[in-house]
């Protein structure tokens, strides 16, 4: 009894493709539900656009382009004008990536290039839980821990040192873009300093070599080859900040006092875009009004589309391929 | 000399200042955590618990009804989005040359990046002005609208890890694409999935913007997913800008359940992929 005659003849199996083309009924249904769940994706993001040109579509025939101009927001004679709620938007996120991106950035080139491998992890992983903290949560901590902090020592120091410019001049309420513009530093910080983080990593350590051969100190290998080799990443990691910051809500909604006005003095109180749709529109009766917020959003939303793939493109250019950047988004 | 000795000097101080930067980035980490802790504690009991809220401005009362509900939205809104999003990501691995991968890839970026306030201006355009009434439904369904692009990223990225060898293996002993697919692919890969899928939740759960005007919220205890309901979040927000005494405390016991919630699913699901992969996200 040799093993050779018990063993079995090959099976010419019917099943088993000769190039990993579809043939069987199994895998024509595996694929088949695999695609309905990939193309169920962009088809859902089509409705997304449709449904709120929907809604906005009443605003959009009424106001038209001037919707972002117009400073009137009036529910009762049913004029709506967006230009503080878009100003209230820009200015706080600005005064967040001030903030943020001279930290974010010292964070994420200590990280890559001076710290310890000790630290490493548990620095980043420390600053990622900042971004696992519910926006609402950094509200009421703004609302009862920063603005009373802010309001009785940060406020009068910058009003007596800088109170000459119009920026810090003015009462002090405590919400205010400024408040608001802190806590979102906060909220943008573990965004920008991952995946600048991801972009220096990307950085081929020939750069560095190179540089200290030729004598470079190692901040001046860092400031002047790796930083520009990854500058258009780095440039992507803060515009991916700014998105982040354009749409934040809740954390702005409680801290940025709600008025719907410009003011020079960033003490004051202001509004943001996102803020807007989250405070009036559970309360919204008019159809108009309701189609103003919905305008609002949809405009929210283009923006917020054009600053992420502007982001994208910038971080592929260095870390081509490497998925840097889309964990963070 | 002299010079070299400054230019050394200078890039100390550029490390020092660094450091601090450190140091004032970690600074607001840890004073959350501690006032959470300080103020939230002293409000856990058991009738927090196990109690719905007390008549506004009276002491006692708890938060059962806000427990049960987010349970119930983000439940929901999982059953709905974890399996599209994961079933977008094995395809964009599996076939990553397809146009569609291309598209769906590109789709899910844009709405990773879409603020979750439009999400529920969306969701309720949708179905709340569609049905006339507040629905915890509609909140599950912005939610899990907002799951999709992050189950679908996890799951692409941990299945891409998977060696070819092994699907070629799989393949070459007349095992069929599905087969392969779900028992070596899959299977291979399903700790990451499961990560994947416990991230999203994590980041969903703590969501408000998408609930307040389609869950609502509401004081009772209601398991009708047809009708508002009330959600952890939306109570963290309704009792923080509220007058009264008694809610702000509530406020903040019911954000330190929230952030625990949170953070044990988030750093639940690294720890559990620490060994397999290394992923620091």
């Amino acid at each position: 009894m040799t093993a050779l005659t018990e063993r079995e003849p090959p099976r010419a199996s019917a099943a088993a493709p000769a190039s990993l083309e579809v043939r069987s009924y199994g895998d024509r249904l595996f694929k088949l539900l695999l695609t309905i769940g990939a193309v169920s994706v962009p088809v859902l993001l089509g409705f997304l656009v449709f449904e709120l040109w929907q809604g906005a579509r009443l605003a959009i025939a009424k106001f038209g382009l001037g919707f972002a101009t117009s400073s009137v927001w009036d529910p009762v004679t049913e004029e709506f004008g967006a230009f503080p709620l878009i100003f209230g938007t820009l200015v706080s996120s600005l005064i967040a990536l001030v903030i943020a991106v001279p930290l974010s950035l010292g964070v994420a080139i200590y990280l890559t290039e001076f710290a310890p491998k000790s630290v490493r992890q548990p620095v980043a992983f420390l600053i990622s839980l900042l971004a696992a903290i519910p926006s609402v949560v950094y509200g009421l901590w703004g609302i009862f821990v920063l603005i009373p902090l802010l309001r009785h020592s940060v406020f009068p120091l910058l009003r007596s040192g800088l109170g000459f410019l119009p920026l810090f001049h003015g009462p002090i309420y405590g919400p205010s873009m400024l408040a608001a513009g802190i806590i979102l530093a906060i909220m943008v910080m573990p965004y920008v300093m991952s995946v600048s983080r991801e972009v220096l990593m990307a950085v081929p350590n020939t750069q560095r070599e190179a540089s200290l051969a030729l004598g470079a100190t190692r901040w001046e290998a860092v400031i002047t080859t790796v930083v520009p080799y990854a500058r258009s990443g780095i440039i992507g990691a803060v515009i991916l900040g700014l998105g982040r910051a354009l749409g934040e809500t809740m954390a702005v909604t409680m801290l940025i006092g709600n008025r719907h006005e410009i003011a020079s003095s960033l003490f004051a109180p202001g509004y943001t875009m996102a803020a807007a749709i989250a405070n009036e529109f559970s309360e919204a009766v008019g159809d108009m009004h309701l189609s103003a917020l919905a305008y609002v959003a949809f405009l929210l939303f283009l923006v917020t589309v054009i600053v992420n793939a502007g982001a994208r493109l910038l971080i592929w250019r260095v870390a081509r391929g490497s998925g840097a950047g889309s964990k963070a988004l | 000399m002299n010079r070299r000795l400054l230019r050394r000097g200078f890039s100390n101080v550029m490390v020092g200042l660094m450091v601090g930067a450190v140091i004032v980035a970690l600074l607001p980490l840890f004073f959350i955590l501690v006032n959470l802790l300080l103020k939230g504690a002293g409000s856990l009991s058991l009738d927090f618990f196990t109690k719905t809220p007390a008549p506004a401005g009276e002491h006692g009362g708890g938060v059962v009804h806000a427990i049960i509900g987010t349970l119930l939205i983000v439940g929901v809104a999982s059953l709905i989005g974890l399996p599209i999003g994961i079933a977008a990501g094995i395809y964009c691995a599996e076939y990553p040359t397809s146009r569609i991968t291309w598209v769906t890839r590109f789709v899910a970026d844009v709405m990773n990046g879409t603020p979750s306030i439009v999400v529920g201006v969306f969701a309720w355009t949708w179905i709340v002005a569609k049905q006339k009434h507040f629905s915890a439904f509609a909140g599950s369904a912005a939610l899990a609208m907002l799951m999709v692009p992050m189950v679908l990223r996890t799951s692409e990225e941990m299945i891409k890890l998977v060696p070819n060898s092994l699907r070629e293996a799989a393949l070459a002993l007349g095992y069929p694409r599905w087969r392969t697919s779900l028992s070596i692919v899959v299977r291979t890969t399903l700790p990451g999935i499961v990560t994947g899928s416990l991230l999203a939740v994590a980041r969903i759960a703590g969501e408000t913007a998408p609930l307040l005007f389609t869950a609502l919220g509401s004081q009772y205890l209601s398991f009708n997913l047809n009708q508002p309901m009330a959600a952890l979040p939306l109570t963290v927000f309704t009792y923080a800008t509220g007058p009264y005494e008694e809610w702000h405390q509530n406020a903040w016991a019911a954000a330190l359940v929230l952030i625990l919630v949170v953070f044990i699913l988030s750093i639940g699901a690294r720890l559990a992929i620490r060994r397999r992969f290394d992923l620091n996200g």
